[in-house]
């Protein structure tokens, strides 16, 4: 799997370990699920987003996830929602996101790029994609894009050797999982749940089955998110995934209690949860 | 190239979640279209509960301020809830049923579809959940108490914008959620494939009638055909059977609300391509590609895209679009309701400010034909401040006027003549 990757990524760029394929091998060598979290670009302001994916990276993530703030966010349940309204607000930029991952990259993560696709239509495909190679990005997840409707990402990530993470869905079908495991690369995103991003209780028993079914179709590396939010969680998806995806928690230990409050407890609230969840990813628990 | 595409535009940009719904949807909807049991049932709707086929009338006291042109009105205002959004959703929920889900949920703006949605449900006996912005369930106080009376659930929907972009997000998060059994019941001709070309199909039949009854009515075919855009439903249903006429021209009308130096929704006039609530169309918006709130008096027109194969229409050249801004709608709202005893919804308003233009534009020989979408009586409230005709309708805006006004002219509270 890691060959094909290599392989596409186009000689000559001088970078062919962008995506994100070597640090989920790198995982399974020690036994144990990637850790990947996401906060969104702008939340509570550029700088503060930034340095709280940093001290993600520092505090065992492997993988960061920049979401990129969006009008209309059909995807998200209400606590990202507020949060990238509230990135809205403060003015984020889409290029904000090329920062985060440049400072996500130099601390030692690659970097995913997580956005609804009109942004990345309005700048141009081309143009978006080679800004986020520029910027040490690793490519691109795309929640509202289906492969059906990707052949200009398909050729743009091909020409600059970055990852594109297509999701899967406990409704997909056979057919489905096989087109988008086809067009997936670094690795294939299996939605937990029917539903939108949120905390909840437990993890139910269709991600099992999903990561299963996907498995079966592909060598590309699964990996479980919506729903995750503490060490126990990750610790029982990790039996069985390549790697744990973690959203809204985050988001709401940077979000804090109340309006205000200290920006330095609000990030090692950040700090704190990173280590329970890297905890939970070498746990490995039967459910 | 996916299915589902008009040139470039449609298309389905959702989560993957979805597309096995879509999938089936799609199936069911080109089996039932091909099936007499379910055509013949439509059918028996329309004539029994709807009231089809909706009348045709003629307005010449109106067409004397539209340089005498010859102004016919497709009446889908006469329909059971009071627009043509009753085709759709008829349709929509027999296949509901067909498919075996036993709940839909729909988006509404003004209340129009929410209330059409909820009529079919009760008919049919389908759970139903209305989505609706915040600031639109304020304005629309009583369509929010008529979906209720009917039996739906309706959730004010509070982030974003908080109106119809917002309510549309929020039903598509519940879709995710609970595809096993809802069906979303979208209310025009947007969103992913089928959806744009499944209800552009169930709204046909107003463009089938109304171009046998000016035959019929005139002896020839019209000049123009003119309806006005929101998500673009009514218009498709009364362009389609006229596409391959090719001497009629097909002119949409948008929302020029405070014209295109204030905030409007005259997408064609001002946006360009890109992707909203799973289609791609010409959508306003910004340097980044973030969603831009549009404004109109009429909140049924009130929408920052627009369907797909109007896009494409557009582009082709088959079709032409111009925008009306809320003082012509509303000029033109008020001349109808003087001249010919019709009070029209405001969003048909603006079809009919296009109209004036138009015969202006071709004089007395030409023949305009208009779809009249929708009744006005929904937007009393907005006319009634617009037109000051409640006496004591104080300057501050934000005040409703109160039950005990002395105007004989408007009893109460605009919104409670419903
Ligand atoms: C009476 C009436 N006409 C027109 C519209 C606009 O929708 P569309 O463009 O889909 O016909 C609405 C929407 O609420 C409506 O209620």
């Amino acid at each position: 799997m890691s060959t094909e990757v290599t392989a596409s990524a186009e000689p000559g760029t001088g970078d062919t370990d962008r995506g994100v394929a070597s640090v989920i091998e790198r995982c399974r060598a020690e036994g144990r699920a990637a850790l990947v979290g996401y906060l969104p670009v702008g939340f509570p302001d550029v700088e503060t987003s930034i340095r709280a994916m940093v001290a993600m990276v520092e505090s065992g993530v492997d993988i960061v996830e920049i979401g990129l703030p969006y009008s209309d966010p059909v995807i998200d349940g209400p606590v990202i929602q507020r949060a990238t309204e509230a990135a809205l607000r403060a003015g984020t930029h889409v290029v904000d996101g090329f920062r985060a991952a440049r400072a996500v990259r130099d601390a030692g993560a690659p970097p995913l790029v997580m956005s609804y696709w009109n942004l990345i239509l309005r700048r141009g495909v081309d143009r978006y994609a080679a800004e986020l190679a520029a910027a040490g990005g690793a490519g691109l997840i795309t929640p509202d894009l289906i492969p059906d409707e990707a052949a200009d990402w398909i050729a743009a990530s091909d020409r600059e050797g970055l990852d594109r993470v297509f999701l899967v869905a406990p409704s997909s079908t056979p057919e489905r999982l096989s087109r988008v495991t086809a067009a997936s690369r670094g690795f294939v995103y299996a939605a937990s749940t029917m539903g939108v991003t949120g905390e909840r209780a437990s993890v139910g028993p269709a991600a099992r089955d999903l990561v299963e079914r996907t498995r079966a179709l592909t060598e590309l590396p699964v990996c479980v998110g919506l729903g995750v939010s503490n060490g126990d969680q990750a610790a029982e998806l990790a039996e069985y995934a390549d790697g744990v995806i973690v959203g809204t928690a985050f988001v709401r230990a940077l979000t804090g209690d109340g309006q205000d409050g200290d920006v330095e407890a609000r990030l090692e609230a950040v700090r704190e949860l990173a280590r329970d969840l890297a905890r939970g990813v070498r746990e490995r628990r039967q459910s | 190239m996916t299915a589902g595409r008009f040139g470039d535009f449609g298309g389905r940009y959702v989560p993957e979640a979805l597309i096995p719904a879509l999938d089936e949807l799609d199936e069911a909807r080109r089996s039932a279209m091909a099936d007499p049991t379910f055509l013949d049932e439509l059918d028996r709707l329309h004539r029994t509960y709807t009231g089809r086929p909706s009348i045709i009338t003629e307005v010449p006291r109106f067409a004397e301020h539209a340089g005498g042109a010859r102004i016919i009105l497709k009446r889908e205002d006469l329909n059971h809830t009071g627009s043509h959004k009753i085709n759709n959703v008829l349709a929509q929920a027999l296949l509901t049923k067909r498919m075996g889900k036993t709940r839909v949920i729909a988006e509404t703006g003004a209340g129009q579809h929410g209330v059409a949605t909820a009529t079919a449900a009760a008919l049919m006996g389908l759970d139903c959940t209305v989505y609706m912005g915040k600031v639109d369930t304020e304005r629309q106080a009583l369509n929010v108490a008529r979906m209720r009376m009917l039996g739906a659930e309706v959730v004010p929907v509070d982030h974003g914008s908080a109106t119809l972009k917002d309510a549309i997000n929020e039903a598509l998060r519940d879709w995710v959620a609970a595809v096993d059994t809802t069906h979303y019941l979208i209310g025009t001709v947007t969103g992913p494939h089928p959806f744009p070309e499944m209800v552009r199909d169930f709204h046909r039949i107003i463009g089938v009638e109304a171009r046998e009854q000016v035959l019929e009515h005139t002896g020839r075919l019209p000049d123009v055909v003119v309806a006005c855009v929101g998500g673009g439903s009514n218009a498709m249903g009364i362009f389609h059977r006229f596409i391959e006429d090719e001497g009629v021209r097909l002119v949409g009308v948008e929302a020029g609300g405070e014209g295109l130096e204030g905030r409007h929704a005259a997408r064609f006039a001002s946006a360009t391509p890109g992707v909203l609530h799973g289609a791609m169309s010409y959508l306003m918006q910004d340097e980044d590609g973030q969603t831009v709130e549009s404004h109109s008096v009429s909140a049924g027109l009130d929408y920052p895209s627009v369907g797909p194969e109007h896009s494409y229409l557009r582009d082709t050249g088959r079709a032409e679009y111009v925008y009306a801004t809320d003082d012509e709608a509303m000029e033109a709202f008020a001349l109808l309701c003087r001249t010919e005893g019709i009070i029209p919804a405001l969003e048909s308003a603006h079809g009919l400010a296009g109209a004036l233009h138009l015969g202006r534009e071709l004089g007395p020989d030409a023949i305009i034909l208009v779809n009249l979408s929708g009744r006005g009586d929904k937007d009393m409230h907005t006319a009634a401040e617009w037109f000051g005709l409640v006496d004591d309708v104080v300057e501050d805006d934000e005040i409703v006027p109160p039950g005990e006004s002395d105007d004989p002219g408007a009893t109460g509270d605009g919104r409670t003549q419903l």
